[in-house]
């Protein structure tokens, strides 16, 4: 179908953005990002705004700057962005692999990393990286800005903590240690699709021990969270097999998979035993390829 | 709402002057109000790849773009492949290599391919299949697109 009729705003300037979106907010108004989620549903009619904030024309949005121990990632940044690594150490190979995983490669030219925050699909790689990485989000209205960390920014599927008039100008990840090891696994049935399950795994060692360990899992739940319980399975151990499968079956036992036509809870939670094995594996060989 | 807007669209070099209400989508604009029909309409909704136009250089899904939002830019569709009578080299080898059967999804493997490979003309074999997927095709079966898209970039790399 072809998406209904709408106002189109293109404003210029990050403070005209905010006081349209105040304006036309209360009237469905939203912003247009790379349209990559908001176009389909529109065309399905499942959203009908009567405002489009169109960003792409605002000045300073596309900015991927390196600022002090964070990487800042501005609203228009897209996820073609990543295709190379953008950061030097661990931290940028980590998001090629992890950006690959996005749709096709036409989405990942429009698509931004802040739209897959805002829209917060449950199986959104980016939403994953946010909570495992720990991401903090800028959120701008005509009322000023605040920051919100992932862990209080995913709310449910598709809901966020920010209002309806608010603008997420960026998000910053914090760059981690450089001796930090990632490995990330997903499973989907038809290439590009989105993903049934995903893991995003990183550690470090410290005299032979796993230590800051982190375990994430995306598209299981109604929003991607860090597994406590696989962590403390994995905290003060040798990286290895037995570890591993540790921590792997303790995620497995503490998520609360959802359940669709194609995919029963039980099938997801098979999924995340085996992602979550698979991620731990890739973060020790890059343990071993360093020479560690 | 319903407001027209006055915009200029430059497909293959060419500037069309349209006027569009904000909810055209870029697919529709180039077929409707340009009368490039080239650019064909499958899903439209971001799935299949056959309206992929190439706009600023990039890739892009046409039917999930609004028309409004390319004011000014330039923008390539299959029409503007063939030099005058004589095709691109990547047209040339999808028909040698029967990388079509009802041509449907043609234009849009074609548009893809030819973004990537000037992009990026050495390629590997692994990204070039990765990006080949972004696409749907319910004829060939792939296997001969694949086989076209690389003997094309072969064959550009060498002029
Ligand atoms: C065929 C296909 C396959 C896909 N596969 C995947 C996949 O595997 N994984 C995945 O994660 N995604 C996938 N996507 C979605 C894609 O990644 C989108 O780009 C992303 O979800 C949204 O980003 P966007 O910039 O396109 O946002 P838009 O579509 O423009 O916006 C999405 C929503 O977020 C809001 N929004 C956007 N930016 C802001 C902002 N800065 N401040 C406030 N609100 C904002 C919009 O108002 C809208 O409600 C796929 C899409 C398609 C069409
Ligand atoms: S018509 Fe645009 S992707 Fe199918
Ligand atoms: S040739 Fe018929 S869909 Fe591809």
């Amino acid at each position: 179908m072809k998406p209904a009729a709408f106002s189109y705003h293109a404003p210029e300037t990050i403070a005209e953005a905010v006081a349209i979106l105040a304006e036309v907010a209360p009237e469905d108004g939203r912003v247009l990002a790379g349209g990559q989620s908001l176009v389909p549903t529109m065309a399905f009619r499942l959203a009908r705004p009567a405002h489009l904030v169109d960003i792409n024309g605002v000045e300073g949005l596309d900015r991927l700057v390196l600022d002090g121990d964070e990487l800042s990632i501005g609203a228009c940044v897209r996820h073609a962005a990543f295709h190379r690594p953008v950061v030097e150490g661990c931290l940028g190979p980590l998001l090629s692999s992890v950006a690959r995983h996005i749709g096709h490669y036409p989405i990942r030219q429009r698509g931004t990393f802040c739209g897959s925050l805002a829209q917060a699909d449950p199986a959104s790689e980016w939403c994953l990286a946010a909570v495992t990485l720990g991401a903090t989000m800028t959120a701008m209205s005509v009322r000023g800005s605040r920051q919100i960390r992932a862990r209080d920014f995913f709310e449910g599927i598709m809901t966020t903590a920010l209002a309806d008039d608010e603008l997420l100008t960026e998000a910053r990840l914090a760059i981690p240690p450089s001796d930090t090891r990632f490995g990330f696994a997903e499973f989907n049935r038809v290439a590009g699709g989105f993903a049934i399950a995903m893991v995003l795994a990183a550690f470090r060692l410290e005299d032979g021990v796993i230590t800051e360990p982190r375990l994430g899992v995306g598209g299981v739940e109604e929003r991607p969270r860090r597994i406590a319980e696989a962590e403390a399975a994995l905290e003060g151990r040798a990286p290895g097999a037995e570890a591993f499968r540790a921590a792997a079956d303790a995620a497995a036992g503490a998520v609360d998979p959802m359940e669709d036509i194609n995919t029963s809870a039980g099938y997801r939670r098979d999924l995340v035993a085996t992602l979550a094995f698979r991620a731990l594996e890739q973060a020790g060989r890059a343990l071993e390829q360093a020479g560690a | 709402m319903n407001a027209k807007h006055d915009i200029t669209l430059a497909i293959n070099g060419e500037a069309y002057a349209i006027s569009v209400e904000a909810r055209r989508t870029l697919a529709d604009a180039i077929r409707e109000e340009c009368g490039q029909t080239g650019t064909h309409l499958g899903c439209e909704h971001g799935v299949c790849g056959t309206c992929t136009v190439i706009v600023d250089g990039a890739p892009v899904r046409s039917c999930l773009m609004f028309a409004v939002q390319c004011d000014g830019a330039s923008i390539r569709t299959v029409e503007g492949l063939a030099d005058g009578g004589e095709p691109h080299p990547l047209q040339r080898a999808f028909m040698e290599h029967h990388a079509l059967q009802c041509g449907f999804c043609t234009p849009g493997f074609l548009m893809l391919a030819v973004a990537v490979l000037e992009r990026d003309p050495d390629i590997g074999d692994e990204d070039l299949l990765d990006i080949l997927s972004s696409n749907l095709c319910r004829c060939t079966g792939y296997a001969n697109i694949v086989k076209a898209v690389r003997a094309a970039a072969a064959e550009m790399r060498q002029c």
